[in-house]
């Protein structure tokens, strides 16, 4: 597998495939990850000591609890099932220029439309049959959600990032009425959907608390990433991402390409919110976000939206966000603290981007 | 008449309206001066909750909500000078960088407010209104649009100040240019990023404002995430408004009578989830887009960062 090491810091979109991964520039990679994720750590710390909290305490606690215990390990790994579907989405989106900001609604639709159906479903044929309706369901319903985006920006050119924006708060509030008015579940008094019977949901792992959500995040994102950088049609993405002007003229069908990029990037955060519901949550609660999409957006981006590059960051945010929970409950450090932690690693990643991109160039000159 | 459309339930609900639409209002003005500079600034919901929680502390701490206020733009500042080093000077991904900001900002507030106030939610005192003489003894709109807070109606002729400086200043023209076509502003001899940094900084001053009104007038109290999305909506009013500042007051408006008719509804005892109100601005921008989108238009250069001679 070849690993995207051209050393652009701008992320253009036909880089992909470029160079041969030689082991100095693996190691180069790692070295410019990790460094910049130490750092972004002391100045994190920083801010514990100011507030009073030891910070070698509360790392020791987040990385023990997300990551070298057993029980945070599984977590961290099924948390990362949503994450890698919504990561597959925004590259195939992102390659192709196309701002899809919009994947928090559609992933809260896809979520809302899996969990409705799949408790129905799973009475009227088995289960493994049910699951699959479920996950196409919710597929087809986030896609259609991106149908009015898409059909703007193809044929009337208006900027996606304001309707992908719009669209997602539209989103967050229509699951919610979809929540407390046509799904709740009668049987009990919070409004949430029925819920998915533990044993129905999706297998766990070997004798794990994983989820095998887990391998089809990686099934996609890995697939997503293949088509992308091998495949007739992930060039043709790939040059309309480049230049839409030029794809015109070397005859690519623009505007069909939009709506297809829409719609599988979509589709793929619908699955990301029916494999969290149908894997691991069982049930919608109202008033539930997440807020995955905000977060996996910078992962993909500092990954240069590479699939393979993607999976490790989203696996870097799920052990800070899981480990960051329990800290929270046992350290009395809120939960907050994360979203500073994230936010801080990715302020100095991006830096030391540009910083390594300025070396190189003057090197080179 | 009675119940829902009396007289003073009329004016209470355009009232909340204002009140709900002037942070929304102060955030699309500025997000709209960074836009027309050429930068897409995503990191202007974590401006406001800096404003919002710099703002209340000021208020707070001081008992003076001027002050308070003055902290909070002074907030707002601060973030966007982080934003104005990293993506106008350095010319990092303004998306990364706004987006990281936001996050950060979400956090590091509600960080703050938890080990400052613990549990606590302590309230500002109720914010004093500058009364309109004569025009606020029309009944229904007097109430309504004449008994807020001085800086309401500031904000008001910001809009027209911002009109002014788009069309007829020098500064105003330039803004312009950086967002259109920063090369040529740079062979005209004028700094592109010295102007796109002016803007990002005005952006901030202008969302920090908004974010200590919304905390110390809008809801008297700070909580975490208090700005529940209003920064973005900012981003959406200014692409809307297609670089005037009226649009934008106009645009605020409708989702102000939106946010506050949710609020009545709930007063008023309707069993309708506040959630399909919500929705209500929203499919209003969404219709209008599909109607009128073909004339929206945004600055050619927006969201690339400038580097003299890179083409």
């Amino acid at each position: 597998m070849s690993i995207d090491t051209a050393p652009t810091a701008s992320a253009t979109a036909l880089d992909a495939t470029s160079g041969t991964a030689t082991r100095r520039d693996i190691l180069h990679r790692l070295l410019m990850t990790l460094g910049p994720i130490l750092i972004a750590l002391i100045i994190a710390g920083c801010i514990l000591l100011a507030v009073g909290v030891d910070p070698l305490a509360y790392y020791g606690f987040v990385l023990e609890k997300g990551l070298f215990s057993p029980l945070g390990i599984q977590q961290t790994l099924t948390r990362m099932a949503p994450l890698l579907f919504l990561a597959a989405g925004l590259i195939v989106a992102f390659r192709a220029g196309m701002w899809n900001l919009g994947g928090d609604g559609q992933f809260l639709l896809g979520a809302v439309t899996a969990a409705a159906s799949a408790p129905v479903l799973v009475q009227i044929m088995p289960s493994w049959l049910a699951l699959t309706f479920s996950f196409l369901i919710a597929m087809a319903v986030a896609m259609i959600w991106s149908l009015i985006p898409a059909l703007l920006r193809a044929y009337q050119g208006v900027n996606e990032i304001i309707t992908t924006l719009m669209m997602t708060f539209l989103g967050t509030s229509l699951a919610n009425v979809l929540v407390k008015l046509m799904f709740r579940d009668p049987s009990t008094t919070v409004p949430q959907t029925r819920t998915l019977p533990v044993e129905d949901r999706l297998p766990r792992l070997f004798e794990t608390t994983i989820t095998s959500g887990l391998l089809l995040g990686l099934a996609a994102i890995i697939i997503v990433h293949l088509v992308m950088t091998r495949t007739a049609f992930g060039l043709k993405l790939r040059i309309v991402g480049a230049n839409p002007r030029a794809a015109v003229h070397a005859g690519l069908g623009v505007s069909g390409l939009t709506v297809t990029v829409f719609a599988i990037s979509a589709g793929l955060a619908g699955l990301a919110g029916a494999v969290d519901i149908i894997g691991v949550q069982g049930n919608v609660r109202a008033d539930w976000n997440p807020a995955y999409g905000l977060a996996v957006i910078p992962a993909v981006f500092l990954a240069r939206m590479n699939g393979f590059a993607a999976i490790g960051f989203v696996f870097l945010l799920s052990v800070l966000s899981i480990g960051g929970e329990s800290a929270a409950r046992r350290l009395g450090v809120p939960n907050h603290f994360t979203l500073v932690l994230v936010s801080i690693v990715l302020i100095v990643l991006a830096l030391a981007e540009y910083v390594d991109h300025r070396y190189n160039q003057s090197r080179k000159a | 008449m009675t119940g829902l459309f009396s007289e003073v339930f009329l004016s209470a609900l355009l009232f909340g309206a204002v009140t709900a639409a002037i942070p929304l209002l102060l955030a699309g003005l500025g997000e709209q001066m960074s836009e027309k500079a050429g930068v897409l600034n995503i990191g202007i919901e974590g401006m406001m909750l800096a404003g919002a929680y710099l703002g209340f502390v000021g208020a707070f701490y001081s008992g003076s909500l001027w002050l308070g206020f003055l902290t909070g733009a002074a907030g707002g500042v601060a973030v966007a000078m982080i934003m104005a080093l990293l993506c106008v000077r350095i010319g990092l991904n303004q998306i990364v960088i706004g987006i990281a900001l936001t996050l950060g900002l979400e956090g590091l507030t509600a960080l703050l407010h938890h080990f400052q106030f613990s549990r606590s939610y302590p309230r500002l005192p109720a914010a004093d209104a500058t009364i309109i003489p004569l025009l606020s003894d029309i009944p229904v709109i007097g109430p309504a649009f004449f008994k807020h807070h001085l800086i309401v109606y500031l904000a008001v002729a910001l809009v027209f100040g911002m009109g002014y400086l788009y069309r007829r200043t020098q500064l105003g023209l330039n803004l312009q240019a950086a967002g259109d076509k920063p090369a040529a502003l740079d062979v005209a001899g004028i700094d592109v990023i010295r102007t796109r940094t002016i803007a990002v900084l005005t952006t901030g001053a202008l969302a920090g404002l908004g974010g200590a009104y919304l905390a110390n007038v809008g809801a008297g109290l700070f909580i975490p995430f208090i700005t529940n999305g209003a920064g973005f909506l900012g981003i959406v009013l200014a692409m809307l408004a297609r670089g005037r500042p009226v649009w934008v007051l106009f645009g605020a408006l409708l989702f102000g009578v939106c946010l506050s008719l949710t609020t009545a509804m709930q007063v008023a005892g309707i069993n309708i989830p506040t959630d399909v109100i919500q929705m209500l601005p929203f499919l209003a921008v969404m219709i209008m887009l599909v109607l009128f989108g073909r004339r929206a238009s945004l600055p050619a250069a927006l969201g690339i960062p400038y580097e003299r001679g890179a083409r």
